[in-house]
């Protein structure tokens, strides 16, 4: 997803083409500001987000994390939806009054009442505490808001690495606002750096302990390459004496530790392409660990998934592994003699 | 004309702490179509000067002469292609690749020498109607009886055409029949193609039935005997 921050004249036309790029998969416009909300018992700064419920919808699943209430579904006037952990910390729950202190578009300060229609709880608890949800034309007209501008358009693309790409797209679109400072495109990781750097960080442990399994696999193939030839000392001081060149046994050692290690490797990625999608489709559940992932934004219900690109890159590993594996059993069986080998007692 | 001349060949192992003179001066000369037996107690030498003559290893001092190349003289990696061009081994475990059949352990020589297919499949089963194992073929040795492993050694050392074909104590696992059998086949292949056998043994019933016996003591030959 991407936001576009527009900061003066709604470009209703371009918000239409931005729908007609590819790859662009929904697009909706929201209302959003810094407010105050209170409660008989407390209050507490907020993000309101004054929305387009259908458009939302299409972007965001904020409806389906609702554990009170419902999702604008109501006859109630200026209703509010607001997350779990701002509703306790305001001690209110569905059908209480919230009050939103907020400065209208002239810089004066302006009051609402709003009516808690539905409380949420998403996996990111700081999101929950920070973000109440109301209609985009009641907040329009709270803060005197032209009905035809909009502070945020959020974009959803039909897959993450299209981003930057589509995001080059939008700032070509809107090249000349951007220019005049009154737009500012940001992809998700400009939004959000932390959740970035976190992704990062798990890629990067996530090669370390890749790194530290090639390392024990390596072990063990020598392991087993030394016992395969030592226990056929005999056979490959033959080979050698009947005329097998030394750069044949290398590669036949070699030959055999790949294919050795192509076939543990292709059972394992294999058990583990059944393993990830079992676990895809009926998920993880880390709910013992939920407060400490929720609150750097993870859920704590993973569902994991695994390219198919990464699957080609563990078997080239494996192989390369292999082959560096090799090396020191070859270079062992290369130092027989042959009339010591033909010999030899296994 | 002699393929194979040894001159005042010598090997010493250990040379550094209690030396060992293994073959001790040895100049022999072997003719085309020899059947010979190079005999003598345990530890003469038999094996060494077999090794020697083969190119397995690398004498202290003296040379190698087989048809006129001076294998002494060639670098790792020609004497590895002249043993596979030139010289056929039977060795006394058999040697066999265990998860080859009979067949692919003759032809492999073969595909080694680079052979076609067509070529490897008629010799093969050429050789297998010599030593009288065509219903063996596809057989692992592991399935096969000590004498029959060891017929297809003396397959797979002549499948290469070599000049000559050294056996080190070829007989010493096999009971009286199969030695027997061996022999017989030995000798019709050194009679009907002029095949070069040179053996080392101290089998009696090897050393019976050799043309010539050239007798090692100490590393050193002290008799070479044609037998009529």
């Amino acid at each position: 997803m991407m936001k576009l921050f527009i900061l003066s004249n709604l470009q209703l036309k371009k918000i239409n083409e931005i729908k007609s790029i590819p790859n662009v998969k929904a697009v909706t416009s929201r209302i959003k500001s810094m407010a105050m909300i209170s409660s008989a018992n407390s209050g507490t700064g907020v993000t309101i987000n004054g929305i387009d419920t259908t458009g939302e919808k299409s972007i965001s699943d904020l409806y389906t994390k609702l554990i009170d209430g419902s999702y604008f579904d109501t006859k109630l006037k200026y209703p509010i939806v607001i997350g779990s952990k701002l509703a306790e910390k305001l001690k209110v729950k569905v059908k209480s009054k919230v009050v939103i202190t907020i400065q209208d578009v002239n810089g004066n300060i302006t009051y609402g009442a709003f009516k808690v229609v539905g409380i949420f709880k998403t996996f990111d608890t700081m999101f929950d505490q920070a973000n109440v949800f109301v209609l985009g034309n009641d907040l329009a007209n709270l803060i005197s808001f032209d009905e035809n501008q909009t502070s945020e358009i959020a974009v959803l693309l039909t897959h993450n690495d299209f981003t930057d790409s589509v995001a080059a797209k939008i700032k070509n679109l809107f090249r000349s606002e951007i220019k005049n400072g009154n737009l500012v495109v940001r992809t998700w990781n400009e939004i959000n750096p932390i959740l970035k750097m976190l992704n990062e960080m798990t890629v990067q442990f996530t090669m370390i302990f890749v790194v530290i399994i090639l390392v024990a696999l390596s072990f063990g193939i020598i392991n087993t390459m030394l016992m395969a030839i030592m226990e056929r000392v005999r056979e490959i001081g033959m080979l050698m004496a009947i005329g097998m060149s030394k750069a044949k046994v290398f590669l036949m050692i070699m030959l055999e530790t790949i294919f050795l290690s192509l076939t543990g490797g292709v059972l394992g990625l294999f058990i583990s392409w059944i393993i990830i999608s079992i676990t895809n489709f009926t998920g993880i559940n880390l709910s013992s660990v939920a407060e400490g992932l929720n609150s750097i934004g993870y859920s704590s219900f993973i569902r994991p998934e695994l390219g198919i690109f990464f699957y080609f890159f563990i078997a080239s590993l494996v192989i390369l592994t292999a082959m560096f594996a090799s090396i020191f059993p070859a270079r062992k069986a290369l130092k027989l003699k042959p009339s010591e080998a033909i010999r030899q007692d296994v | 004309m002699s393929i194979i001349k040894t001159k005042e060949l010598n090997k010493i192992y250990d040379v550094e702490t209690i030396p060992v003179h293994a073959v001790n001066n040895v100049s022999l000369e072997f003719e085309e179509g020899e059947f010979t037996a190079i005999i003598g107690p345990s530890g003469c030498g038999k094996t060494t000067l077999l090794n020697l003559i083969g190119g397995l290893d690398t004498p202290t001092s003296g040379e190698v002469f087989i048809n006129g190349t001076n294998i002494t003289k060639l670098n790792s990696r020609e004497i590895i292609d002249f043993r596979l061009r030139n010289i056929g081994f039977v060795f006394q475990a058999y040697n066999l690749v265990p998860v080859l059949t009979a067949k692919e352990n003759v032809e492999f020589i073969m595909q080694l020498q680079g052979i076609s297919k067509e070529n490897r499949e008629s010799r093969v089963l050429q050789l297998f109607d010599q030593i009288g194992l065509k219903d063996k073929l596809n057989n692992r040795p592991g399935k096969l009886s000590g004498g029959q492993q060891q017929r297809v050694a003396v397959a797979r050392a002549l499948a290469s055409k070599p000049k000559f074909i050294l056996a080190d104590e070829p007989t010493a696992n096999l009971d009286s029949k199969s030695t027997s059998n061996l022999l017989d086949i030995m000798l019709k292949l050194n009679e009907v193609e002029n095949t070069t056998f040179i053996f080392s043994t101290h089998d009696s019933r090897v050393i019976k039935r050799a043309r010539r016996l050239i007798t090692l003591e100490d590393g050193k030959v002290v008799k070479d005997d044609i037998v009529k």
